[in-house]
């Protein structure tokens, strides 16, 4: 097979469009799920859509795209009211209320799966794939009902843009301008529990909420608003979804929609790590040159006051001295300070009993020490090494 | 459709206000009312309800029972003449946004549905930054403000809104002292304006410096009027009870210490 019959096959143009879909919506959404703190709301959607997709196929009698679908619509959207009934009724904090919600309806959907499997129907056949997604299975029509949903989200978003950006950031202060922030909520949940349908068939129920929250995630990393993080995230829901797809094309045999959470979860893993400002990585560095420098004003003030107390600018601090205050770590401070010239080293004159080197101020050192000081609001000592000096 | 004005002489006029979190009253037969054109305290000890009593004036809780008006109309009918700042920790500041941005969402509401902030409403939100002297940090990312910034752009936020009634929720709460003038003033120049300022506040010392009217709470309305009738050691000890013995008493009544006599502007 040719590389351009590779990029006509059929089955393969059908997952790689269905995985871009299913990225795209999922990203956008996500990144409102993530922002309002409702990252769990996918994993609970997901798994409960599962006793929808069987409710659905018994209903319908067969393996029905569309029958499944409004199954799990149906199921995803009541288990929704499940949650927020508990959490507004009742003391379960959010938290508490999905877990709850999500083991429960996931228990009834694997009950309902090994029933169907026990009636021995053949047309069954498969329906377990819902739970990891089979994406090979992805058929132009189904492609078709994924357009369709992302299409309307979108446009659902691009239009309610400025009210959902509100009630993320501050639905106190939403209702108090008198948006319906209860119907934007239920919007916004329902638009999500659309998303996870349309991952079904691709990833399935058990792997999709780390398609609704990783794409969010991964781009809340790398910008400072809204309408960036969005875009971003779709991008990179778009991006894994493709690379996931494509990378099971070419080792023929391993799950597509596991890896299509693995290529969006390198993408977190590296956003996490290295995005600049929020990354893990950025900020050791600024951890270690904090205490670096810390370590080196410490050490340069200590040679000042004690060049202070000798009065005499040209005081020798012996490095026994210097590794009493600041212990022997303060010799690499020390060596800073002597690349940066605030400080020389000075060979240990005859006669002395150490033979230890000794450690002088420069003049850039003094004026060095003294800035730190006067930083510091400690003035009272500033002048006395220049009057020692003078 | 015209119906006759409820008590339309009162900017605020709130009657047998009862609100419950779950079969606990929070608060408990309220009548409260403030004249416009005063800048108004609701003090009161932890846990008097007084975040509650604001909230539930906007309908962001529910009641229980009771009514409220606004310049005799109903709050629904009023939402546009009322300005609102929430707690500063009553959101995620780490939301990916800009300090103009957040002051321009005041302006969502006058906007409706479909339409996009654009260039005017940009340059009305700027302008509030700038009466808060916070038109540098226009496109500094909100969570890299201090807490007195961000109290700031809240109140821009509430001032692009052009109310004629403002409700505070604790807006002086972790701020530093210069922020602490600051929204002090805008908040008098309101006031002079014509306008109704009702602050939950917390700090009884500045109290009688601050304020011209005064509603002492603990569930129950404790007192209520000019800050130079109601703030007295007896209704101070009501509304505290036995906390009060915490307070420097002395301190909190001698009269030499305010600056300027209370309800002097009215």
């Amino acid at each position: 097979m040719t590389f351009v019959d590779w990029l006509q096959d059929y089955t393969l143009q059908n997952v790689v469009a269905g995985a871009a879909l299913l990225g795209l919506i999922s990203g956008v959404l996500g990144s409102f799920a993530v922002l309002r703190k409702q990252s769990l709301l996918g994993d609970t959607l997901s798994h409960a859509a599962l006793p929808g997709i069987c409710l659905g196929f018994i209903i319908s009698g067969g393996r029905h795209f569309g029958s499944l679908l409004a199954g799990a619509l149906v199921s995803g959207a009541l288990a929704a009211l499940t949650m927020l009934l508990l959490t507004r009724n009742s003391r379960l904090k959010t938290d508490a209320a999905l877990g709850i919600t999500l083991s429960t309806f996931f228990a009834l959907g694997v009950v309902l799966l090994t029933y169907i499997q026990g009636t021995g129907n053949a047309a069954q056949g498969g329906l377990d794939s819902f739970l990891f997604g089979q994406a090979a299975a992805t058929l132009r029509s189904d492609l078709w009902v994924m357009a369709g949903i992302t299409a309307v989200a979108l446009a659902l978003v691009g239009a309610l843009w400025k009210e959902f950006k509100l009630i993320a950031f501050d639905p106190g202060y939403a209702a108090s301008l008198g948006l319906p922030v209860a119907w934007l909520e239920a919007l916004l949940t329902v638009m999500i529990a659309l998303a996870v349908v349309v991952g079904l068939q691709m990833v399935g129920v058990v792997l999709m909420a780390a398609m609704v929250i990783a794409p969010a995630v991964a781009a809340r990393q790398w910008c400072n608003r809204l309408e960036t993080m969005v875009a971003l995230a779709a991008a990179i829901g778009i991006g894994g979804g493709i690379g996931g797809a494509l990378l099971s094309a070419l080792a023929r045999g391993l799950a597509t929609g596991p890896l299509i959470i693995l290529s969006v979860s390198v993408v977190v893993l590296v956003s996490l790590l290295f995005a600049p400002g929020r990354g893990f990585v950025w900020e050791l560095i600024r951890l270690w040159r904090g205490r670096r420098r810390l370590r080196y004003q410490q050490v340069l003030t200590t040679l000042y006051r004690l060049a202070v107390h000798h009065e005499d600018p040209a005081y020798r601090s012996e490095q026994g001295m210097v590794d009493s205050y600041h212990g022997v770590g303060s010799r690499k401070a020390l060596h800073l300070l002597e690349r940066r010239g605030m400080v020389e080293r000075h060979a240990a004159r005859d006669g002395e009993p150490s033979a230890a080197a000794q450690w002088v101020l420069t003049r850039a050192g003094i004026a060095e020490a003294e800035r730190i000081l006067s930083a510091l609001g400690e003035d009272g000592e500033n002048g006395d090494a220049e009057r020692a000096a003078g | 459709m015209t119906t006759a004005l409820h008590e339309p002489d009162l900017a605020l006029h709130v009657e047998d206000l009862t609100v419950s979190y779950q079969s606990k009253p929070v608060l408990w037969d309220i009548d409260f009312d403030v004249p416009p054109g005063v800048m108004a305290a609701i003090v009161g000890p932890n846990g008097a309800g007084k975040s509650t009593l604001i909230k539930s004036i906007l309908g962001l809780v529910p009641k229980v029972a009771g009514h409220v008006t606004l310049h005799g109309r109903t709050y629904r009918a009023q939402r546009s003449r009322v300005g609102y700042v929430p707690q500063r920790s009553s959101v995620d500041w780490d939301f990916p946004t800009t300090a103009l941005d957040v002051v321009t969402m005041g302006l969502y509401g006058r906007l409706g549905w479909l339409r996009r902030p654009g260039r005017s409403e940009r340059r009305e939100a700027f302008e509030a930054l700038e009466r808060v002297g916070m038109e540098t940090f226009a496109d500094r990312q909100i969570s890299q403000l201090s807490g007195g910034q961000q109290q700031r752009v809240f109140l821009a936020r509430a001032l692009v809104q052009q109310a004629d009634v403002y409700f505070l929720d604790e807006p002086m709460a972790g701020v530093d002292a210069t922020t602490e003038r600051a929204i002090v003033d805008i908040l008098h120049r309101l006031r002079d304006a014509g306008k109704t300022v009702i602050v939950v506040h917390h700090d009884l010392q500045t109290v009688r410096n601050y304020f011209d009217w005064l509603l002492l709470l603990n569930v129950r309305v404790i007192a209520q009027g000019a800050v130079g009738e109601v703030y007295t050691a007896d209704n101070l000890r009501k509304a505290y009870g036995g906390q009060i013995a915490l307070l420097d008493e002395h301190a909190l009544l001698t009269r030499e210490s305010a600056g300027e006599p209370a309800g002097a502007r009215r």
